[in-house]
């Protein structure tokens, strides 16, 4: 494809090269360690549900005791499955269970022991594996008879604390033109080192990620999107200290996109480095066979640096998660990467800035469905400059083709929206579908105009960057604060203990089953 | 200002005295003639009349959206208006790091922890991390703060022994779990470690923070601010540069 920008292809190629180099340190290191939250994965695909008294997961409890016997260097599969094959009165959940009261010996299973334990743990993590496979054949069944929707498909937020509540939100605004409904999570989720049980009816800001309440909101879409004959997509954030784990949960549960960024929660959460490159490792695996396309989070970095001086990192970010997602397993398709329009509308030519930074990055990842965000940070108060801006907003979109577009409310950051600030965001983005949608094919940029020279900018500086961070290491350059223009160093932040290496004789039929089916 | 009757304004349209509003509002009503007829009546009653429904739309079929101009009878007394006055002001994230740049002319060293047996780092985080809380960025947003957050289940002796580590100009807390008043007794023992710490010496100001906190419980818990729920980030930034600048002794430590 010959493009608008006429970027010289052995640019895009370096770029590409540079990142994939940038990325293969921090490849090999996801490679020969596993992290607490791996390993409770397997136990999770395995079936293994539910939490005590203290609302702490038995998953949780049951590595944790195997980690303070025998240590994780082997994985948890191995101690657990041997174990189980030494109790055959006990179920795997009993087991568990047992094992959070100190009632079980785990060993480290040799010879004729390791083999059989690793045929019995393979048997009952497959059982979980199957079910992702059932559940990707389930959703293209539905896609197939159902229609999926033209893109950009159209992305809404609910939010109350309440799953019971978010139900009808949820299925109102399916009924008003969203064919994505995104499921925000309550704040400081991300930190918790286990995933809470059941439906839930309290949550700040947003409404916990539980493997029930991906249940319950999955059926609900279901049902509306039977009513109104078009697949609804559900969304939710594998991100934080559990991300495996919560990717797991996607996957038995139907799930359909999940925010998943490779460096988000370094930056903006202050989880340690290497847990989150280690654990996005996994959920991305866990992803791609699920067929779940996920979303990254450039965004944010242009909420906090300024999204004209920081345009690079964001393409930067796009090209290290593209090759991150890439070495995982995902396919081109399933990389919603993600971007924002949110240069200060004071400057001049912002919005001829704003389309050179979509179409540049639309052209960079053509198999992509890109994901593009609304301005939040130049968003006043002003509601009606601020429908204003949505709507120029929405214009890019169209323009540039992304394949995922977030409605803007007028009401960002005053309040949740009412249902009339959704309702006339829809309104918005409806009446610019209509006016501007095949702009997209007519549109074309001036051969020396500021969008292409911008572009071209964006992309020289792009390469510099990463030939920086292959120079320096990509861990020292998030160290340094490249990123979100925040510092964080490589042994900083949280969940550094649950990070283990690899020892001699590591396995994991979760990972084993996930490879082999590439 | 005196008591005697102020000046009186009322809202402007077009024309002085016009008194012109506009309002938009739903109802959880399908739209018809009755659904216009309500609004006009909520209009009335909010004081906006003659009122003029110039848009009504349905949004699916029980809710509709209505966009009503009309005249309101109400004055304003500009005598009769109270305005609550903060002791510092609001500054914006700029505001902060040039305050502190061009008045204190180093960085402000800030260490945060949720204290006690807490294990909730929702506050400490919401106000600490980047990514903030209410569409505010957090602390370690701001250039000129240096932000140094220990998580949770800090002891009172860490959390000192670390504040003197890195010369803190302020120490915040956390706490959510408030069983037995636990949220006090850490408190207490933060102010007492501290006192025994610095003895004579000036100490960093002690901020503490938690939905159950009473904000006017500063003298009695014997620190130098408290905040309640719902408090941002810049709120924190804001306070910190006003009690930093303001008190001469701790501009030049």
């Amino acid at each position: 494809m010959t493009g608008k920008l006429r970027l010289d292809p052995a640019v895009v190629r370096r770029a590409r090269t540079l990142a994939t180099r940038a990325a293969a340190p921090v490849e090999e290191m996801a490679r020969t360690h596993t992290t607490v939250s791996v390993e409770r994965a397997v136990l999770r695909l395995a079936g293994v549900t539910g939490a005590d008294a203290e609302q702490i997961p038995w998953v949780n409890r049951c590595v944790d005791a195997v980690r303070d016997q025998v240590g994780l260097g082997q994985g948890v599969a191995l101690p657990v499955w041997d174990a189980l094959a030494r109790h055959r009165e006990l179920d795997l959940s009993t087991l568990a269970q047992k094992a959070a009261a100190n009632g079980i010996a785990f060993r480290r299973p040799d010879g004729r022991d390791r083999t059989r334990a690793e045929a019995a743990a393979r048997k009952a993590v497959g059982a979980g594996v199957r079910r992702i496979d059932r559940n990707r054949a389930e959703r293209d069944r539905r896609l197939k008879r159902l229609g999926d929707p033209p893109r950009p498909w159209i992305y809404l937020i609910v939010a109350t604390g309440n799953i019971f509540e978010d139900i009808p939100q949820a299925q109102a605004a399916a009924r008003a033109g969203a064919d994505i409904v995104a499921v925000i999570r309550s704040t400081g989720q991300s930190l918790l080192d286990y995933v809470p049980e059941g439906a839930t009816t309290e949550g700040y800001a947003g409404t916990y990620a539980t493997q029930e309440n991906f249940r319950l909101m999955r059926a609900a879409l279901d049902d509306v999107g039977q009513e109104l004959g078009r697949y609804i997509r559900l969304t939710n954030y594998a991100s934080g200290l559990c991300m495996p784990e919560i990717a797991t949960l996607a996957g038995l549960e139907r799930l359909d996109m999940m925010l998943n960024d490779c460096m988000y929660g370094i930056i903006f959460r202050d989880i340690n480095p290497q847990r989150t490159f280690i654990d996005q490792r996994f959920s991305r695996q866990v992803h791609a066979r699920a067929g779940i396309v996920i979303n990254t989070g450039e965004d944010n970095y242009l909420t906090t640096a300024d999204a004209v001086d920081a345009a690079h990192t964001v393409v930067v970010s796009q090209l290290l998660n593209e090759r991150f997602g890439l070495e995982a397993g995902l396919e081109p398709w399933q990389l919603g990467l993600g971007h924002a329009f949110e240069i200060n509308p004071s400057i001049p030519d912002s919005f001829s800035l704003e389309l050179a930074h979509a179409q540049l990055v639309r052209e960079l990842f053509p198999d992509a469905p890109l994901k593009y965000m609304p301005p939040t940070k130049h968003m006043t108060g002003n509601v009606f400059a601020g429908y204003l801006l949505d709507a120029l907003f929405n214009l890019v979109g169209y323009m540039t083709g992304q394949g995922i577009i977030l409605i803007g409310m007028m009401t960002e950051g005053i309040h949740t929206p009412f249902l009339s600030d959704r309702d006339l965001a829809l309104e918005n983005i409806g009446y610019i579908r209509n006016a501007a949608g095949s702009l997209g094919t007519d549109w074309h940029p001036a051969k020396d105009g500021l969008v292409v020279r911008r572009a071209h900018q964006v992309l020289a500086e792009s390469v510099e960057l990463l030939e920086r961070i292959c120079d320096e290491t990509l861990l020292t350059s998030i160290a340094r604060g490249t990123f979100g223009i925040t510092k964080r160093p490589a042994d900083g932040g949280k969940g550094l203990d649950g990070v283990v290496r690899h020892e001699d004789g590591y396995w994991n039929p979760a990972t084993e089953l996930l490879e082999a089916g590439r | 200002m005196t008591s005697g009757p102020g000046p009186v304004v009322r809202p402007y349209g077009d024309t002085t005295g016009d008194g012109m509003v506009q309002v938009s509002f739903t109802l959880p009503i399908p739209n018809d003639a009755r659904a216009e007829g309500a609004a006009v009546q909520l209009a009335a009653k909010m004081g906006l009349f003659p009122a003029m429904v110039v848009h009504a739309k349905a949004m699916g079929p029980s809710f509709t959206f209505f966009v009503v101009y009309g005249r309101v009878s109400h004055l304003v007394d500009l005598s009769q208006v109270e305005v609550v006055e903060r002791e510092y002001p609001l500054l914006t994230a700029k505001e902060v790091n040039l305050a502190i740049r061009t008045r204190l002319r180093r960085k402000v060293v800030v260490v945060g922890a949720t204290i006690g047996t807490d294990a909730h780092t929702v506050g400490l985080d919401a106000i600490l991390n980047v990514k903030g809380f209410a569409g505010e960025k957090g602390l370690e947003y701001y250039r000129e703060l240096r932000v140094v957050n220990m998580g949770a289940q800090v002891t009172a002796a860490e959390l000192v022994a670390r504040a003197q580590r890195e010369k803190a100009d302020a120490v915040l807390t956390s706490q959510v779990v408030t069983q037995r008043d636990a949220h006090i007794h850490h408190t207490e023992e933060v102010v007492a470690a501290l006192g025994v710490a610095y003895g004579a010496r000036y100490r960093p100001l002690v901020v503490v923070g938690g939905p159950r906190f009473d904000p006017a419980s500063r003298e009695q818990l014997g620190v130098d601010r408290v905040f309640g729920k719902g408090t941002t980030p810049s709120e924190v930034a804001s306070y910190l540069v006003h009690a930093l600048l303001t008190d001469d002794r701790r501009r030049s430590a």
